[in-house]
């Protein structure tokens, strides 16, 4: 919403400057987007009189001017073929800025002759592109004049944001209201006087409404005026609708959006002699069509309201009119239109045609109903004014819908809500001086709302009125009083993990990415997603379509991206959201993490190797150890999704529960996905990992430390190749529980000397003794039960 | 009878210690050693002898010898020592690494700039009382919207950019949450005032440009109680900003506005200095606005069964991706979501970088 200061002057007498009207409209919550001050940037320019323009010496495309400036006669080189003596134009002095360059003026010598100062051009200035010539004032104001005053822009315009509950203030007299109940100006009386009309109206109006859906439009009142002359609009008009961004048309269009911005009141013209019989206001007729003056045709439904009239729908009810029926300018009798419409019907209708024009914005925040027939009234006046003819009667179907809410209200609440020590009698003048009806009665005051303010509801609303008239900077600040004496815990268990697994990863040299919830519908498929449930009605892209249900679609493109611009050997990780339904239950958080390359970079102390699947592994055991998970009691199985390489991947169980899945990812997903490389991958379920068990306190376990030597024995087993290692690891601890305190593998080998689809592994075993040292005998005992105990399980044999 | 005479032991005594004193090596003292003090060595030979000496030769002899063995020892042990510095010194010479090669590479992790604010943000909140709320992102209009006062049609829907799910069969459409509001009526719904908490997450909108992206980060705020009024919203708030911007003091400015779940409601703008590319919190006389905020609705707190006439309190919203760009001078948006190495390792935290209030928030 625009503005201009002579404008806002109609409404709010004031001598405030714009920048102190622009501050208090901050403070009343009318956001300043803009304010143009041509005055200011103009402000070094002056008119100029060209005593004598005669030819340059030295140059056949000059001319040496005496300039009769506000300092005195100067001389001036000047190339502009329009520089002739006795003509106005406009002077920049001696160190003054041109705004289109930003140079400061110096005094020079140009071709051998001084020269102080320049005549200008639109386009130096700043005002247009016109650069033929230097600017003529054909009025030829005085030596001196302002250049803003001379041009006729010496209005400045203020651009401000309105809120959607303020509907008051898409009219300049709704921001004058506001203003003056701050103080900075007075409202002027309002200058809307009813015309009498000097014949009957031809033109009847009605309601054709089915019961219950009367309130699409409560009251529609019209006014025919004859033999109106609709040109051009005069000059003032012109400039003050061209300042706010509007279009002048002609003379009665040009009213009607004169009126909606000085207003917030829409109003439609008719001709007259294109309309037919009664015009009403009804609900269109399924499939009914409207061609509008935006040149493009709209079918209707039945939820919409239309104008019509004998002969069908004339234009789409507070949204946008109808080309046959519009004036032009061989309009002779117009009809004028105020009514008001239902904003629920007009925003639903407006989203559905999907129109946007300043009659919608207005009617879905909600105009004023008492003002439907003094908006009526004001047009006439205008159109009298500026078209001339003759008013008929104004014809009015229906009645305004009584908006008015009665509000008890108790001046303490400004107190208690706002922490705003206001005198009561003070927060009464700030209500009335908005239009609000106050009655006070005892501590409790019976407010009644204006008709323009169909968002004030309740108590809370004129709290806000009331701080924001007297200042939210005078809230004074106070202090949340404190809940403990020391910070207590702000972060749940289950919450803690997400920051748990962040920094583990982090910590094993992965960089953390934050990626979109949604990913390709096509690259969802392929991680079990892709369902219809899942997929964006209005994606901002077909890339982007579906609820990623996991995180690696996202990783993987990541990973690709990051290769193209020549990375090699790294990880990524994600922790976030995955979705494998629409229920807030569907949601889990995932800790996803992505190798790519060598396991570490090249380098002089040794050779390379290829990340694999037990990289992956690793990066899953430590979130899962570092999310508090019993990690030595997991079993990995081999039953990973199918997003994996099928022999090269596991899952990560705690009993039946899959905590996390890890290994390569499936070279078929890579295709699809138009990934290179071979990257690894793994992912933690959060929400699957078991709560940590609450301890009656903090102690932990007593250490357990023998003073005895452990002792280390190493077996070596052959046994068939398909045989899981964690089988022969469990055989050789189940051995001797009590006795063996670990046991790891630390060579796997296979050789055709071994046997066809046989394989080697090495343990080493670690026995603990308790009491006393261990006698050979002993050591030996145990071992034997090791050996016995692997190829009952496994069927491997101690290596020969 | 021996013939041994006490001139000789010291003639004996000045050629063994100019021997072991001429060792070049451990191997020469020993031979030395065992040449003199072995079993048939010289001086062992000499002792062997005293039991032929008489009483008055042994009286002098005895202790002779004994000097010289101890004189022997001590100069064999200390040539010894000598020579195996000397030896291990020749060895340290030969034994040279260049030192100015780079360590064995290890790979260096990093923390999302999302990711640490979020930590920042809830350490602070953490100490005026306030807990960790969450929400699912796939809401539905009834949360997102209605019980938050935003009937449908409302022209406050239309500045939201809603993503909106397929509809279901019974018609209802599922959206994005278009803020983390929801997270106030999911959190009034289960937990009774007096309340405090705070609840960071991801949010949606359909929009995409230079400094939109269809995704991006918020952090809600909500305090409900029987007292909180709009002064202890300020308070909050600057306390929030002086501690965030990590500065002695902030200038912030609350501005009337609209939010259909507030009233009165808020922007906030804070104090800023704008010196080309660079933006100094805390100083200068630029406004920079960061939040939305006011006290919740009467009808919201209807909306979740809670008496406004009892209760009241507080909410806002702000912006964590564009307090992080702001804080750590992070120029574009949409490079938050772009994943590119260069970026994550330049503008990221290290993995130990805990955000704490009583060690700085950060370094």
């Amino acid at each position: 919403m625009k503005f201009t200061l002579g404008w806002l002057r109609e409404h709010l007498d004031t001598t405030a400057t714009p920048e102190r009207i622009a501050a208090a409209l901050t403070a009343l919550g009318i956001e300043v987007e803009g304010l143009h001050d041509p005055a200011a940037t103009l402000g070094a320019f002056t008119a100029a009189y060209v005593v004598e323009a005669v030819q340059h010496p030295n140059a056949d495309k000059l001319r040496v001017c005496r300039v009769e400036t506000a300092d005195g006669t100067v001389q001036v080189v000047c190339g502009a073929p329009n520089a002739r003596t006795g003509m106005t134009g406009l002077f920049a002095p001696v160190g003054s800025t041109v705004p289109s360059t930003g140079l400061v003026l110096t005094a020079a010598k140009i071709r051998g002759v001084e020269s102080h100062g320049m005549l200008v051009s639109e386009r130096e200035l700043g005002l247009s592109d016109e650069h033929t010539g230097i600017i003529e004032l054909p009025a030829a104001p005085p030596v001196g004049t302002p250049a803003a005053a001379a041009l006729g822009l010496d209005d400045p315009v203020f651009e401000v944001a309105i809120t959607p509950n303020r509907p008051d203030c898409l009219g300049v007299r709704g921001i004058a209201r506001d203003l003056a109940a701050t103080g900075i100006g007075t409202l002027r009386p309002d200058p809307a006087a009813a015309v009498a009309g000097r014949f009957p109206s031809p033109i009847a109006v009605g309601l054709h409404f089915a019961p219950g859906t009367e309130d699409a439009c409560p009251i529609f009142a019209g006014r025919l005026i004859r033999r109106v002359a609709n040109g051009p609009s005069p000059e003032w008009l012109q400039r003050r609708l061209r300042a706010v961004g509007l279009r002048p048309i002609s003379a009665l269009v040009d009213i009607t959006n004169y009126v909606s911005y000085d207003r917030a009141r829409p109003l439609h013209v008719f001709d007259a002699a294109k309309v037919q019989g009664e015009i009403h206001a009804r609900l269109a007729k399924s499939g009914e069509a409207v061609a509008a003056l935006d040149g493009r045709a709209y079918t209707l439904d039945d939820t919409m309201t239309v104008i019509a009239d004998e002969t069908g729908a004339l234009s789409i009810a507070g949204i946008m009119g109808g080309e046959p029926s519009a004036v032009t300018t061989e309009t002779r009798d117009v009809f004028i239109e105020s009514a008001w419409f239902d904003p629920i019907r007009a925003a639903a209708t407006g989203r559905r045609l999907n129109i946007a024009s300043d009659a919608r914005y207005r009617f879905e925040r909600g105009t004023d109903p008492e003002f439907v027939v003094p908006g009526l009234e004001l047009a006439t006046r205008l159109v009298l004014d500026l078209c001339g003819g003759e008013p008929g009667e104004v014809v009015v179907a229906g009645e305004p819908p009584d908006l008015r809410r009665r509000i008890a209200f108790d001046p303490a609440r400004t107190g208690t809500l706002a922490g705003l020590d206001i005198a009561p009698g003070d927060q009464e003048a700030i209500l009335i001086s908005l239009g609000f009806a106050v009655r006070s009665d005892g501590t409790v005051i019976e407010v009644t709302t204006p008709s323009w303010r169909p968002d004030v509801m309740g108590a809370a609303d004129l709290v806000e009125e009331v701080a924001r008239v007297h200042g939210y900077d005078r809230i004074p600040a106070l202090p949340l009083p404190p809940v403990s004496p020391v910070t207590r815990p702000a972060v749940s268990p289950a919450q803690n993990r997400v920051r748990w697994a962040k920094r583990a990863l982090a910590a094993r040299g992965l960089a953390e990415a934050v990626t979109w919830s949604f990913t390709a519908r096509a690259a969802a498929a392929q991680f079990g997603g892709g369902d219809e449930s899942l997929l964006l009605e209005n994606p901002i892209s077909s890339e982007l379509d579906a609820m990623r249900p996991n995180l690696l679609p996202n990783l993987l493109a990541a990973a690709q991206r990051n290769a193209d611009r020549g990375a090699a050997d790294f990880g990524l990780f994600e922790v976030g959201p995955q979705y494998a339904g629409d229920r807030p239950e569907d949601q889990a958080t995932a800790a996803t993490a992505l190798r790519l390359g060598a396991a570490a970079p090249r380098h002089w102390a040794g050779g390379q190797r290829a990340v694999d699947a037990l990289d992956a592994k690793a990066d899953a055991l430590a979130v899962l150890e570092a999310c508090g998970a019993p990690v030595d009691n997991l079993q990995v199985t081999t039953d990973a999704p199918v997003w994996y390489h099928p022999g090269r991947s596991g899952v990560l169980r705690l009993g039946p529960k899959a905590l996390g899945y890890f290994g390569e990812i499936h070279p078929r997903v890579l295709e699809a996905l138009d990934i290179a490389g071979a990257p690894i991958g793994c992912e933690v379920l959060l929400d699957a990992i078991p709560p940590t068990k609450v301890r009656p306190g903090k102690a932990r376990p007593i250490l357990d430390a023998p003073d005895l030597m452990p002792v280390e024995r190493d077996f070596a087993f052959v046994l068939d190749r398909d045989v899981p290692a964690a089988n022969v690891l469990r055989a050789v601890r189940g051995a001797d529980k009590a006795l063996i305190q670990s046991a790891s593998v630390f060579d796997v080998f296979e050789h055709p000397s071994l046997g066809e689809g046989r394989k080697s592994l090495a343990i080493a075993v670690t026995l603990q003794p308790r009491e006393r040292t261990m006698t050979d005998a002993e050591i030996e005992a145990v071992a034997a039960r090791i050996v016995a105990a692997v190829e009952k399980a496994t069927g491997g044999r101690l290596r020969a | 009878m021996t013939d041994i005479a006490q001139a000789d032991i010291e003639a004996l005594e000045r050629e063994l210690i100019a021997a072991i004193d001429a060792a070049p090596d451990e191997a020469a003292v020993e031979s030395i050693r065992v040449d003199a003090l072995g079993k048939k060595g010289r001086v062992t030979e000499l002792v062997r002898g005293l039991g032929q000496a008489t009483p008055e030769q042994r009286r002098t002899l005895g202790p002779a010898l004994n000097g010289l063995k101890d004189r022997l020892n001590d100069a064999i042990a200390a040539r010894r020592r000598a020579a195996r510095d000397a030896a291990l010194d020749a060895r340290l010479q030969t034994e040279r690494i260049d030192v100015t090669l780079p360590v064995r590479p290890e790979a260096k992790g990093s923390i999302h700039p999302v990711s640490q604010v979020m930590d920042e943000v809830i350490a602070i909140f953490a100490e005026m009382g306030f807990s960790v709320a969450e929400g699912p992102d796939i809401e539905t209009d009834f949360y997102n919207f209605s019980a938050l006062n935003i009937p449908p049609e409302h022209p406050a829907r239309q500045m939201h950019d809603t993503f909106y799910l397929r509809p279901r069969a019974d018609g209802t459409r599922p959206v994005l949450r278009t803020h983390t509001s929801p997270v106030q009526i999911r959190t009034m719904e289960k937990v009774k005032p007096p309340l405090r908490i705070i609840a960071p997450g991801r949010t949606y909108r359909c929009d995409s440009d230079q400094t939109h992206t269809p995704m991006f980060h918020q952090v809600e705020g909500l305090v409900i109680d029987r007292a909180t009024n709009m002064g202890h919203l300020k308070g909050c708030l600057e306390a929030f900003a002086t501690a965030f911007f990590e500065v002695d003091s902030v200038r912030m400015r609350f501005r009337p506005s609209y939010f259909p779940f507030t009233e009165p409601s808020a922007e906030v703008d804070i104090g800023c200095r704008r010196s080309g590319a660079e933006l100094r919190i805390g100083e200068g006389d630029d406004w920079l606005e960061i939040l939305g905020c006011g006290m919740v609705h009467p009808q919201v707190l209807r909306n979740v069964g809670l008496d406004p006439e009892t209760y009241q309190g507080f909410a806002f919203g702000v912006g964590i991706d564009r307090i992080a760009m702001l804080k750590y001078g992070i120029p574009d948006l949409r490079a938050f979501f772009d994943a590119d190495l260069r970026w994550l390792r330049h503008y990221g935290f290290a993995a130990l970088d805990v955000p704490s209030l009583a060690t700085g928030l950060s370094r």
